[in-house]
């Protein structure tokens, strides 16, 4: 073997050793990052008992509290979103006039997730329905399938919308249950702001929670329960 | 010194491949490192948002750490709290050199917290 080849060997050997030092310290950065919070469960639903004696026609501090944690315009035409509604009914026979809060019923089996064609409404384990937004194309069929009107499309270009709460032209939206407050243990923004504390908010499927305590106890309906969709929000007094 | 030519060169070659001629410079916000070296997030960002986004939406699983908005709250510029307002902002500068479509930011903020709670007081 040559001097030169020696040389050549030697020269190699020492790259690739100056080489493996200086990508060592590269490998450590290649640590995972560590998710902390666990994944919704199916022991919990989440649900509301709405009590109509205690809301009062004219107060409209749910839809506004609404408005304001989701960055909604606050409009009422029909092409703005309203996530919630106030809505005033009359029995004609009696006279009696009720008034209550109408929005997404978070359905055990919501028909706005049978009919859409690409996966994007769907129910969470904790009985939340949602829409993934990267998947809505935008058709509308969920707002047809609803009977409770309680879905609305985007119609316009948005701007500074809330980092919590995004939401984007050419996709159909509703009420999220304030889905990215409940992952932090808080209530959602309309229960939180009833001066009356006429929604109240829990885990129907804790036997100990309040709201399960007072299903139990009093009279609740849902509305149009025929359809057996079995709501996640209830009404008291209807 | 063939050791020290050796070491030289290996530390040169990645230099040279991370200092491209016309490299877009970027206005960095507050700037730092929270996930992972500057080069594996050049190259691997969008891996990291979109499972992230999946998890988040589907299951709740809510990493701030490699969430959209935790990047943004870093990396919005400090004269206008925005990463796609300017042609150096941190997201639209690369992307624009790149000539990739970003459309995270037309349902998503591009603003840091702190700018729009101000613009709400106003």
């Amino acid at each position: 073997m040559s001097d030169h080849d020696t040389q050549r060997r030697q020269f190699l050997k020492t790259s690739l050793g100056a080489a493996a030092v200086a990508i060592a310290p590269g490998m450590l950065l290649f640590d995972t990052a560590h998710g902390k919070t666990e994944a919704d469960s199916s022991k919990v639903r989440w649900g509301m008992l709405i009590d109509t004696a205690q809301c009062k026609t004219g107060c409209n501090d749910c839809v506004t509290a609404c408005n304001k944690e989701n960055g909604l315009s606050g409009g009422t035409l029909p092409t703005d979103s309203q996530w919630m509604r106030k809505i005033d009914i009359k029995d004609i026979s009696s006279g009696r006039e009720t008034s209550l809060p109408m929005m997404c019923q978070h359905c055990e089996e919501p028909p706005c997730v049978d009919v859409c064609p690409t996966g994007a409404s769907f129910k969470r384990a904790d009985g939340i329905v949602l829409v993934d937004r990267h998947r809505c194309i935008g058709c509308r069929y969920c707002m047809m399938a609803c009977p409770y009107k309680a879905r609305s499309f985007v119609h316009e270009p948005l701007h500074d919308q809330k980092p919590d709460v995004p939401r984007g032209k050419g996709t159909v939206e509703s009420c999220t249950l304030c889905v990215h407050r409940v992952d932090k243990g808080q209530q959602p923004a309309c229960a939180q702001a009833c001066p009356n504390k006429a929604i109240l908010f829990g885990n129907l499927n804790d036997a100990n929670s309040e709201i399960a305590q007072k299903l139990r106890s009093v009279a609740s309906v849902q509305i149009r329960a025929d359809m057996q969709l079995n709501p996640g929000i209830r009404y008291q007094g209807l | 010194m063939k050791l020290l030519v050796s070491l030289l060169l290996c530390l040169c070659i990645p230099l040279a491949w991370a200092t491209e001629a016309n490299a877009p410079k970027l206005d960095i916000g507050k700037g730092g490192q929270c996930v992972r070296d500057p080069q594996w997030m050049r190259k691997n960002h969008m891996h990291l948002l979109i499972h992230q986004r999946d998890e988040a939406v589907r299951k709740g699983i809510r990493d701030e750490q490699i969430s959209l908005k935790n990047c943004v709250e870093c990396h919005a510029s400090l004269k206008d709290d925005s990463v796609i307002a300017r042609e150096d902002s941190f997201c639209a500068g690369c992307h624009r050199y790149e000539a990739v479509k970003i459309d995270c930011f037309e349902c998503h903020a591009s603003k840091r917290r702190v700018a729009l709670v101000n613009k709400d007081e106003k």
